[in-house]
């Protein structure tokens, strides 16, 4: 499974008019779900959630072409 | 005072009433001649509403405030007659480029959609709009446009709104059925009538500048995020008419607005914005500066008896996305037909809790979309700044992450799915694409009578059943009939067929050529589809054959006749 690079934002039975608007949705849960943590928190939660995603996605290749991606950019 | 533009000064008349000492009496008054108070005006004056309009001052609005005009903002200013003033003086612009720190992360170019009449924005200067508003309803019967009349006290006294009104050679008062209040976000109408509106106001400041540009200079919109000419804030650059262009310097809460305001603290930062991308110099003049804060938020409904709230005064969003006066003048659109239709008692009042229910569904997506994008742009945690820096590293090479970078989201008009006065689909009927009860019209270019021209011309100010056809002149005698004769209870629905093949249609329907099928592709037609579409141009119900019976049930529902 190749890891997909395009907007793949959607949620089952929802209408969009616009294409922003799923992404724009996960982005402010994303947002909402750190409201009123402290950094540390904020750091331990990022964690659960990319273990959580990681282990839904299964795949070690897909897994490991997203790594390689994230850490040549920082 | 600015270079480029000169205030007109709009003419006070001393009003009859002040030596008569006689109350006037008008069906309608709105309070505020900005783009929105103007706007209904003009809306009520069309449908041949008596119009009483006020204004405290006697000029439009100063110094750099309202830019952004979009598609359904030009389309509603097309039915006010000032669209062509608007489109041909504002500037188009298609790309936009976004910085973070010290390099371009991407470019997009939005290439319009073909086969629009109007584009999908254009800037331009709010003093213009209003100046062109103004000149528009001087020029029109039935409209009393007062400049230097001030409202000092408000009373809803049953079915009746009285006024006291000063000017400069007295008082007078006036007796109204209807008083529309467009006063803006601070609204006295709302303050003198003891109404709350609810929200956050957002701990941040910005600083507008408007330069005049002495060298070519693109027309682009450039977004900042973190650049190192202003560290840690954001910055807009957005073309404007006349070679202005507007700036907006995020400050952050803690700025010392009068500080921030003096030139030797605004001109470096903008000379060392204009040369980040090719390290050219240019030359350039301050036209104006101030500095603003904004909140988020809405009255809890925009009507209270006879009194009806109408763009900032009934809700104010962030600036980004142009949310204000594009989402006023769809309210003044909105609420015209069907003020009308209660003043003709053609409808019940219960028309006007619909018209504060569409317009708070819609207030509520603004309010959504432009406080993501100011939380996207002025990240309030640590935690959010993280996930936004990211999105932006991600940004340049990879499209999900451009999809995810929110500078401002283009105003766009709600589409009013969960409307009360929709009439849902029947499930026989099986439609795709975006023309969904509630949703606003897409353009389309047509022919009429040979001519080109577009749909959203030929629909609108009342309601329409647009019949799909393939060969006009094939239409049967019983389809013509029933077209013919869809009014009822006394509203108008004006019949119109829109075909694929040239011809023409029995018993004088209008009828519009549809030559390449883009009409009948957007609202996703066949031959005997019908629309039935309201006078702000939303669709209220579609069928897949004509029964009046269904139409005249659907009409009943849009106006609360049911």
């Amino acid at each position: 499974m190749a890891l997909n690079l395009n907007p793949n934002f959607a949620e089952a039975g929802k209408r969009y008019f616009s294409a922003y608007s799923p992404g724009d949705d996960f982005y402010e849960m994303l947002i909402n779900t750190h409201r009123d943590l402290s950094d540390e928190q904020s750091e331990l939660l990022n964690a659960r959630l990319i273990l959580l995603l990681a282990n839904h996605i299964g795949d070690i290749g897909t897994l490991r072409e997203a790594l390689k991606l994230a850490r040549e950019g920082v | 005072m600015l270079k480029t533009y000169h205030y007109p000064k709009f003419e006070y008349r001393t009003p009859p009433e002040i030596a008569s000492g006689k109350t006037l009496k008008v069906p309608v008054v709105v309070v505020g001649a900005g783009p929105v108070g103007m706007a209904a005006a003009l809306d009520l004056q069309q449908h041949q509403v008596p119009v009483l309009l006020l204004d405290e001052d006697d000029t439009v609005s100063i110094g750099s405030r309202g830019v952004c005009y979009a598609k359904r903002a030009l389309e509603i200013l097309d039915r006010y007659g000032v669209g062509d003033a608007v489109c041909n003086k504002g500037v188009s612009w298609n790309v936009g480029r976004t910085f973070f720190r010290d390099r371009e992360v991407y470019n997009f170019n939005l290439v319009p959609e073909p086969d629009h009449h109007r584009p999908g924005m254009v800037n331009l200067q709010q003093y213009y709009l209003e100046e062109y508003l103004a000149a528009r309803a001087a020029t029109l019967p039935n409209l009393d446009l007062r400049w230097k009349n001030k409202v000092v006290s408000v009373a809803q006294n049953g079915k009746t709104v009285t006024l006291k009104v000063e000017t400069e050679d007295g008082f007078y008062t006036v007796e109204t059925d209807w008083l529309i209040a467009a006063d803006g976000a601070r609204s006295p109408i709302r303050h003198k009538l003891g109404l709350e509106v609810e929200g956050k106001i957002f701990m941040d400041r910005f600083l507008i500048a408007d330069v005049v540009m002495k060298a070519e200079f693109p027309t682009e919109r450039w977004f900042w995020f973190d650049p190192p000419f202003h560290p840690g804030q954001s910055v807009l650059l957005h073309r404007q008419t006349d070679s202005v262009y507007r700036i907006d310097f995020q400050l952050g809460w803690d700025a010392d607005p009068e500080e921030q305001k003096k030139p030797e603290n605004v001109l470096p930062r903008i000379k060392a914005m204009l040369s980040a991308l090719d390290g050219k110099e240019r030359e350039f003049e301050l036209e104006w500066v101030s500095v603003y804060t904004f909140q988020c938020r809405r009255m809890g409904k925009f009507n209270h008896g006879r009194v009806l709230f109408v763009g900032d005064a009934a809700h104010q969003v962030s600036p980004f996305g142009a949310r204000g006066a594009n989402s006023g003048l769809q309210d003044a659109d909105n609420l015209g037909w069907k003020l009308k239709l209660v003043i003709d008692g053609k409808a019940p009042e219960t028309l006007l809790d619909s018209y504060s229910e569409e317009r708070v569904f819609a207030a509520d997506e603004n309010l959504m979309n432009s406080t993501r994008s100011t939380d996207f742009i002025t990240p309030k945690s640590r935690a959010s700044k993280t996930f936004r820096n990211a999105v932006l590293s991600l940004a340049k090479d990879h499209a999900f992450g451009r999809a995810l970078v929110n500078s401002g989201r283009l105003s766009v008009p709600a589409f009013l799915t969960e409307s009360s006065l929709n009439t849902p689909d029947s499930a026989p009927d099986q439609f795709a694409g975006r023309m969904v009860p509630g949703a606003p019209m897409d353009d389309a270019p047509v022919l009429d009578h040979g001519e080109a021209g577009w749909l959203l011309k030929k629909v609108g100010r009342q309601f329409f059943v647009l019949y799909f056809a393939d060969d006009p002149a094939a239409l049967d005698a019983a389809t013509v009939d029933a077209l013919a004769n869809l009014s009822c209870a006394g509203i108008a629905v004006q019949p119109l067929v829109i075909s694929r093949q040239p011809g023409t249609v029995a018993g004088d329907i209008p009828h519009l050529e549809d030559p390449r099928g883009i009409a009948a592709q957007r609202y996703d037609a066949r031959p005997g589809t019908v629309y039935l579409l309201r006078p702000d141009q939303h669709v209220a119900a579609r069928w897949r054959r004509l029964d009046p019976e269904q139409v005249r049930a659907a009409m009943a529902r849009a106006t609360c006749n049911a």
